[in-house]
């Protein structure tokens, strides 16, 4: 019974939280590693084109709530998301041609279009909050738990509770779905495979007629869905507020390096490693340690690092893996 | 630049000259953050203290009927070389004769220590909560008063609410910053001192999305109660939201931070069977500084009131004193401002006046319930809340 407690607190704390946050972390890492794939540099314009997705998407989910349209017991944003993919597609589409394409056509090396790229997430960022404002904006509607910490205890008596958010299943299975869909689409079709070509080797993939501009504009609207759907589950499941999109940049980068830049396998291998090291790291051991051996009653709270740590340990993992393994764990493009 | 340094000196000079030392004037410092991040705060502070100057020119009672005038200096609220300056010249130049201010406790720390002792200067602060301002040692010399309480004081409050709630055990998280780590220490010395016992102490960053760590932490420490040492509108709701989510915490205790419409907005009946308090004076003595105010400024404003009194505070112990010397009315503060004698509330500084020139003594209540203790602060007025039914209710002052 008490190895039971221990199992339920600790997939209430740790493994439910570092399940969602990891899925999250690797659909934003993914667009970070396509980007960096397939344009060739580290797009710093992420985390707010997140915000940017997930803002059009509130937008749209407010206007369907106000028609009284709901998708109950699902939250109305899954209806919105199309339209944040498409807004955030046209304006990535449009930083492209008004930024990057002239940079590209020049040949800039990379660190250029990195600093470019900073350049559009302070324009991003501004544009956003001009939008929506800084402060914390609801969206979310539907049932909030698929069960809850309450009726898990009075359902199995145990004195642990377990609470499944609705959000928290609804990310995992659309993250799912979206990975499948990508790694089908860069394997299976003509087109996935050009973009594989392109990365690999930019002039073999010119000289066997692959058309450059076609390969950046699908790579641009790939970016923009997987933003928009990362943003919106991160903003259901936590609560939207631009800032801590900005805040997420460096879990996102920490994940898509630590998995190897440019392979998506290690994008999310690398946002679920880095989710569970600042949940695990973080967590106090305390409550589980006395299900486990009930007889030793510990001091302290057995905790590695206070929570004020957390973004020290995406820091810590990204400088080791970067010592010792520049290319990432899963070999992807050395920086 | 040597011209405009000259030029400026110049100046300064006459400024000295013709204004110091005026007949029957006696200069009062409104040393405030007229810029800054409280700058809307003290755009109603500052007016609540020059209400309370022009009443007393209105009766014409004080010292045999010198006329009091305010100087503005700004403090900025965080920087304290800046504050510094604008003190030096209030008292150097300008000559006042007493200081309303400074505002954030670190600028009033910095003027005091700088400025104010060196030159015996009296100042009282309507604002500055910090518990390092309380000169248990009179460091300070006698010379600082505050009309706010210490945060100190309510460490000590919420040890009381909660153990007449029967609660002796708690989890506390507070907002990464002076304000969150003062209060959680505070609190944590009064709760363990009364016998209750603190299970963690940890801090939480505001603007954050995600506090499922923090909560997890803290639901491994257990506890009856989660104290939230943070704000409503920042992580404070961040986390009563992870820790009801995830089923840690059912019920909360609120310091002033919290508490707002906002909280209930935000849990509705989610929150009910917690707890809070926050400062706030009596609503009879709000609605009459209201009356008082007659319109000039917002009367409800944070620290309004305690800016009024302040203010009214310096005149009266002049009166009492006989004098407009800081060094000889300094100890008369705590006499007006205490009992024993006649209560004096907002609007009735005249009648103060008149009975300390005849030798009497007041009890100054003023716009918000003035009762100093200790090193010469406020008390303060507390009003506990309770959670029921989704909404906030009073459960009792202390």
């Amino acid at each position: 019974m008490d190895l039971l407690n221990a199992i339920v607190a600790l997939a209430n704390f740790v493994i439910l939280p570092g399940i969602s946050y990891g899925s999250q972390l690797a659909l934003g890492a993914l667009g970070v590693t396509l980007i960096y794939g397939i344009l060739r540099f580290s797009n710093f314009a992420h985390g707010d084109t997140m915000a940017f997705g997930a803002m059009a998407t509130i937008l749209m989910t407010w206007w369907l709530q106000s028609l009284g349209v709901s998708l109950d017991p699902l939250p109305t944003a899954l209806l919105a998301l199309p339209v944040g993919i498409a807004a955030t597609a046209l304006l990535v589409l449009g930083t492209d041609k008004l930024v990057y394409k002239f940079y590209r056509e020049q040949k800039a090396a990379p660190v250029i279009l990195v600093i470019v790229s900073m350049g559009v997430m302070f324009v991003l960022n501004g544009l956003v909050r001009f939008i929506i404002g800084v402060d914390d904006q609801r969206f979310a509607d539907g049932a909030r738990f698929v069960i809850s910490a309450r009726d898990f205890k009075e359902i199995t008596g145990l004195r642990e509770g377990l609470a499944i958010k609705s959000t928290t299943v609804l990310t995992v299975v659309v993250a799912v779905i979206v990975v499948a869909l990508l790694f089908w689409f860069l394997n299976k079709t003509r087109t996935g495979k050009s973009m594989r070509a392109f990365s690999d080797n930019e002039d073999l993939a010119l000289l066997s007629g692959i058309n450059p501009e076609r390969v950046v504009m699908i790579t641009w609207i790939i970016v923009a869905a997987l933003a928009t759907i990362a943003g919106t589950l991160y903003g259901l499941d936590k609560s939207f507020k631009p800032f801590t999109y900005f805040q997420l940049l460096l879990p996102i980068f920490a994940a898509a390096i630590v998995g190897g830049l440019g392979n998506p396998v290690g994008a999310i291998a690398g946002g679920f490693v880095i989710a569970f090291s600042e949940v695990t790291i973080t967590y106090a051991w305390k409550k589980v340690a006395g299900y486990v051996f009930p007889s030793w009653e510990p001091d302290g709270l057995i905790q590695l690092l206070s929570t004020d740590y957390k973004f020290a340990v995406s820091f810590a993992i990204l400088i080791v893996v970067l010592l010792f393994r520049p290319t990432g764990l899963f070999r992807g493009k050395s920086l | 630049m040597k011209k405009l340094l000259l030029a400026s000196a110049a100046t300064a000079l006459c400024a000295n000259t013709t204004f110091a030392g005026g007949h029957g004037e006696i200069k009062i410092g409104v040393f405030l953050g007229f810029t800054g991040p409280i700058e809307s705060l003290v755009a109603e502070m500052g007016p609540a203290a020059e209400l309370a100057i022009a009443e007393v020119n209105d009766s014409g009672a004080l010292l045999g009927g010198s006329k009091v005038t305010a100087v503005r200096g700004d403090t900025t609220c965080v920087d304290a070389a800046a504050a510094t300056a604008a003190a030096e010249r209030l008292i150097t130049s300008d000559g006042v004769k007493g200081l309303v201010g400074g505002d954030c406790s670190g600028v009033t720390g910095a003027a005091l220590t700088n400025v104010a002792v060196p030159n015996g200067m009296v100042m009282v602060s309507p604002s500055a909560t910090s518990p390092g301002l309380s000169h248990q040692n009179n460091e300070d010399e006698g010379l600082f008063f505050r009309t706010a309480p210490s945060d100190a004081r309510q460490g000590v409050v919420m040890t009381e609410v909660l153990m007449e709630l029967g609660i002796k055990e708690v989890a506390v998280t507070y907002t990464n910053n002076d304000y969150g780590k003062g209060l959680a220490d505070s609190f944590q010395a009064a709760f363990e001192a009364a016998g209750g016992s603190i299970t963690i102490n940890a801090a939480h960053e505001d603007g954050k999305a995600d506090y499922s760590a923090e909560v997890g932490a803290l639901a491994s420490a257990g506890g009856d109660r989660l104290v939230v040492a943070g704000y409503v509108d920042q992580g404070g709701s961040g986390i009563v939201r992870s820790a009801l989510d995830a089923g840690a915490f059912d019920t909360f205790h609120f310091p002033d931070g919290m508490i707002g419409t906002q909280l209930v907005d935000n849990f509705g009946s989610e929150i009910d069977g917690s707890s809070g308090q926050h400062p706030a004076p009596s609503e009879e003595l709000a609605a009459k500084f209201t009356e008082v105010a007659g319109g000039n400024f917002d009367a409800t404003s944070p620290f309004a009131p305690e800016s009024y009194d302040a203010a009214a505070l310096i005149m009266l112990a002049m009166q009492a004193a006989g004098s407009a010397e800081p060094g000889d009315y300094k100890s008369k503060i705590m006499d007006v401002a205490n009992a024993p004698g006649e209560k004096i509330g907002a609007g009735e500084l005249a009648k103060g006046l008149e009975i300390l020139a005849n030798g009497g003594e007041i009890d100054y209540v003023g716009a918000s319930d003035v009762e100093l203790i200790g090193p010469g602060e406020a008390a303060g007025n507390y009003r506990v809340v309770g959670y029921e039914g989704g909404a906030e209710v009073t459960a009792g002052r202390k």
